[in-house]
């Protein structure tokens, strides 16, 4: 099955490696992998996407957890959850066939970011299905697309979901450690 | 007194004196902010850790901090190749409970301790390895025996450092230190920057201090699962306990004792585990596994409930996994979530501390009467125990079995032994019998041959008060058999049994059983080991037949300095019983009635 972690990371150098180094070693392919800073200063936030048997989950978070530069680790599994991804796709275009872009951009809620004579340039955020469909349409004509850059799956569960474990790192230890618990009770019944 | 012990005895005393001095200054330093150099700053902090013994081969890139070596009260010990140093420190923390150190320079110093650190990751054994590297400004540039260590570690080590500033040399370390030791023990690595070592900073071992440990966040002992425990062990009919080596990683020694007491449950040991339980306690069934005798397997075969503690259930303990325990319901004790259903789906799981969680379960757990299921158990021992070779007539023939089982007689099983890996390391777990936690030295995970003789120097050095014997095949032994050297400059004393019989002994017993007695590549041809010892200062002797070995252990053990003792045991013997990998824990081969292996006086 598809596998969907939310970890909170120290930014430093070399993290990125020791979190992929976790997957590799288990012989589990990532399928996607977004990384970028965090609500909390010094912690990046990742959403890894990868798939495994079911009972692999927790082994994963429980490994992920074991890494000294790991501060925090939900499962998403099945919980409701927003995912999105972006994605960039420059698109061959000249004045004759801008306008039928146009009208598909527009049906798909893109946006045309870059505008030359000889091409465009369509920024789209959407769930996987919807920019695969985008992708399939601008498709139809072979020798459209030029370029495509999609940045992986960006997770977060819905509603009122606090990182505990980060609002603790500024207090004492101890409360930490309570938090955590918490917040691991909490993403297990959610 | 000679006139040479006299002058040892000066020397001594002055060196008493100036540690002493040194001492008073080196605490100035711990209480007071100094500015010193990076590599100062290293042995201080050592220092501030406790850290005595430090086994280490210097370089170029790490010459800074053996340079400021002779301020600090540290004993460096010198060994002969970096493998060594990483088994030393190794042995040593098996040995005390300590955290151990070990120190390379930079290249191929580094990457010689990785067979170390990856020994010690996989039983579990706190360590820090601190490695030079070359100056920051050139890092990434392949320069002279630059190699990317924390890389090449990365898999093997619980956390490593890479400092390329004085000032973060301190917080590195003592983070080190609590990593190494805390949760489920295991190896650090911390490699430093010449430019670290030779710059200076403000050097506040208080302000090094790392934030408090942070519990693995899913460890969880709830009151329910407590419960559910309890009931499962009050129903059992026919429970054992798998005793592991967390049970002395948590010094659980006490608890696991009273349980099985309390509750009459046999308790079975997994290799790591030898110790943790007294072997020669009734309830002991002694080592589970592939070389565990039948009744301990087929107990847990027969079992209804396993109650493992501080075990992860290993492929070498459980054999095929599914045919492994099927009728046992399982309860987990574990300090590592990640090892939960890992390998054996549980229907309990204790994650936490071994001894915590026990000292909340024993309360809810009374006297049951065991006394059907361990007669039984001791029922199925009967034909095994006859047939046993230490209870073979001496028939002249020198057997490895006769060797561990005379060793443990004539030491009264109070010596630290430190094994290799192969057979003799099998007969040693089964006949030399541990009453005493932490008496086994042995690498059980990684199975890495050469540990043996580095190991045993690092355990004399944690407990120079007590007996060491290391017990090394003939072809372990000759992996990292360089260190005798070690052994006499820094004057210890080891006793060495080398169980020789011209084989890679293990891998030709599997060649004998799996592979049509192909012996490819596993005759041995050796140096003679007494000469070798003899060549180094080493007294030894060769032993041949068993009526010898009382009196050549006796002289191993009286005199004062290390001996080398050259057990010339039979050629082809093998480890029996054995459960060939990929077959269940009850299908397993037996010694044969009659050896056809045996030679008689007329073959040799």
């Amino acid at each position: 099955m598809l596998h969907t972690f939310v970890s909170y990371v120290e930014d430093r150098p070399g993290v990125l490696t020791r979190v992929a180094s976790l997957f590799r070693r288990l012989n589990i392919n990532i399928i996607s992998l977004t990384v970028g800073r965090s609500e909390r200063e010094g912690l990046s936030r990742m959403t890894i996407v990868a798939e495994a048997s079911s009972e692999a989950g927790h082994r994963i978070r429980a490994s992920l957890f074991k890494l000294e530069n790991v501060v925090d680790v939900d499962d998403i599994a099945q919980a409701p959850a927003v995912t999105r991804e972006l994605a960039l796709i420059k698109v061959a275009a000249t004045p004759q066939n801008r306008a039928q872009i146009f009208d598909l951009v527009e049906v798909f809620r893109a946006r045309i970011v870059d505008l030359t004579t000889e091409s465009l340039m369509i920024e789209m955020t959407g769930v996987e299905s919807k920019i695969e469909g985008l992708i399939e349409i601008l498709r139809e004509d072979e020798s459209r697309i030029l370029e495509i850059c999609r940045s992986g799956k960006m997770t977060m569960r819905r509603g009122h979901h606090v990182s505990s474990v980060l609002k603790a790192m500024g207090k004492g230890a101890e409360e930490a450690a309570e938090e955590a618990e918490e917040s691991v009770s909490e993403s297990e019944t959610a | 007194m000679t006139g040479k012990a006299q002058a040892r005895a000066k020397t001594v005393e002055a060196k008493a004196i100036a540690t002493e001095e040194i001492e008073a200054s080196e605490r100035a330093h711990l209480t007071t902010p100094t500015r010193l150099t990076g590599a100062e700053i290293l042995w201080a902090t050592l220092v501030g850790e406790g850290v005595q013994e430090v086994f280490g081969y210097p370089g170029g890139a790490i010459l800074p901090v053996y340079d400021a070596l002779r301020k600090f009260p540290i004993r460096h010990v010198l060994v002969r190749h970096e493998q060594g140093a990483a088994h030393m420190a190794d042995g040593y923390a098996r040995a005390s409970g300590n955290v151990g150190v070990a120190m390379a320079t930079s290249g191929p110093g580094a990457t010689n301790l990785v067979t170390g650190i990856a020994t010690a990751m996989l039983d579990s054994v706190p360590m820090v390895c601190i490695t030079g590297n070359v100056s920051s400004k050139v890092l990434g540039t392949d320069a002279f025996q630059e190699i990317d260590i924390t890389g090449i570690t990365l898999p093997v080590t619980k956390h490593n450092f890479l400092v390329t500033k004085a000032e973060d040399v301190a917080s590195a370390l003592r983070q080190a230190f609590q990593i190494a030791r805390s949760g489920r023990p295991g190896p650090v690595l911390v490699d430093i920057t010449k430019d670290a070592q030779q710059a200076t900073a403000e050097f506040n071992f208080e302000a090094a201090k790392p934030r408090s440990y942070r519990p693995h966040p899913m460890l969880r002992v709830e009151e329910s699962g407590l419960a559910e425990a309890a009931e499962l062990i009050r129903n059992a009919k026919r429970p054992v306990i798998l005793a592991g080596h967390g049970v002395m990683e948590s010094g659980a020694m006490e608890q696991v004792r009273t349980l099985a007491e309390r509750a009459q449950i046999p308790v079975g040991l997994t290799l790591l585990g030898i110790g943790g339980f007294p072997a020669t306690h009734p309830l002991c069934l002694g080592m589970m596994g592939m070389h565990g005798e039948s009744w301990v397997n087929h107990a847990i075969q027969e079992a209804d409930l396993l109650i493992a503690c501080g075990m992860r259930f290993d492929d070498r303990v459980t054999g095929t996994l599914s045919s492994y325990a099927t009728k046992a319901k399982k309860i987990h004790i574990e300090v590592d979530p990640a090892e939960i259903n890992k390998n054996v789906k549980v229907d309990v799981a204790l994650v936490g501390d071994l001894r915590e969680v026990l000292e909340e379960l024993l309360p809810r757990v009374s006297a049951r009467d065991g006394s059907a299921w361990l007669k039984t158990i001791e029922a199925s021992k009967g034909a095994v125990a006859v047939r046993d070779i230490k209870n073979l007539p001496d028939s002249g023939h020198l057997y490895a079995a006769h060797v561990m089982h005379d060793l443990w007689r004539l030491t009264g099983g109070n010596a630290i032994i430190v094994t290799d890996v192969g057979q003799h390391q099998m007969w040693e777990a089964q006949y030399f019998h541990h009453d005493l936690p932490r008496t086994l030295i042995t690498s059980g995970g990684l199975g890495t041959m050469g540990f043996g003789l580095p190991a045993a120097i690092g355990a004399k050095f944690a407990c120079p008060d007590k007996e060491v014997w290391l017990i090394a095949g003939d072809g372990g032994f000759q992996m990292t058999q360089s260190e005798l050297a070690t052994i006499v400059q820094e004057k210890i004393k080891i006793n060495i049994a080398i169980i020789n019989n011209g084989y890679l002994g293990m891998v030709r017993q599997w060649q004998e059983f799996f592979y049509e007695r192909n012996y490819e590549a596993t005759p041995l041809v050796s140096p003679d080991f007494v000469k070798l010892a003899d060549a180094h200062g080493i007294p030894g002797r060769a032993v041949r037949k068993r009526s010898e070995v009382e009196a050549a252990v006796g002289e191993a053990r009286s005199n004062p300095g290390p001996f080398l003792l050259n057990f010339m045991v039979e050629k082809e013997d093998a480890v029996y019983p054995m459960i060939p990998a990929g077959s269940a824990l009850h299908e397993m081969i037996r010694r044969p009635e009659r050896d056809p292996l045996e030679e008689l006086a007329g073959d040799m």
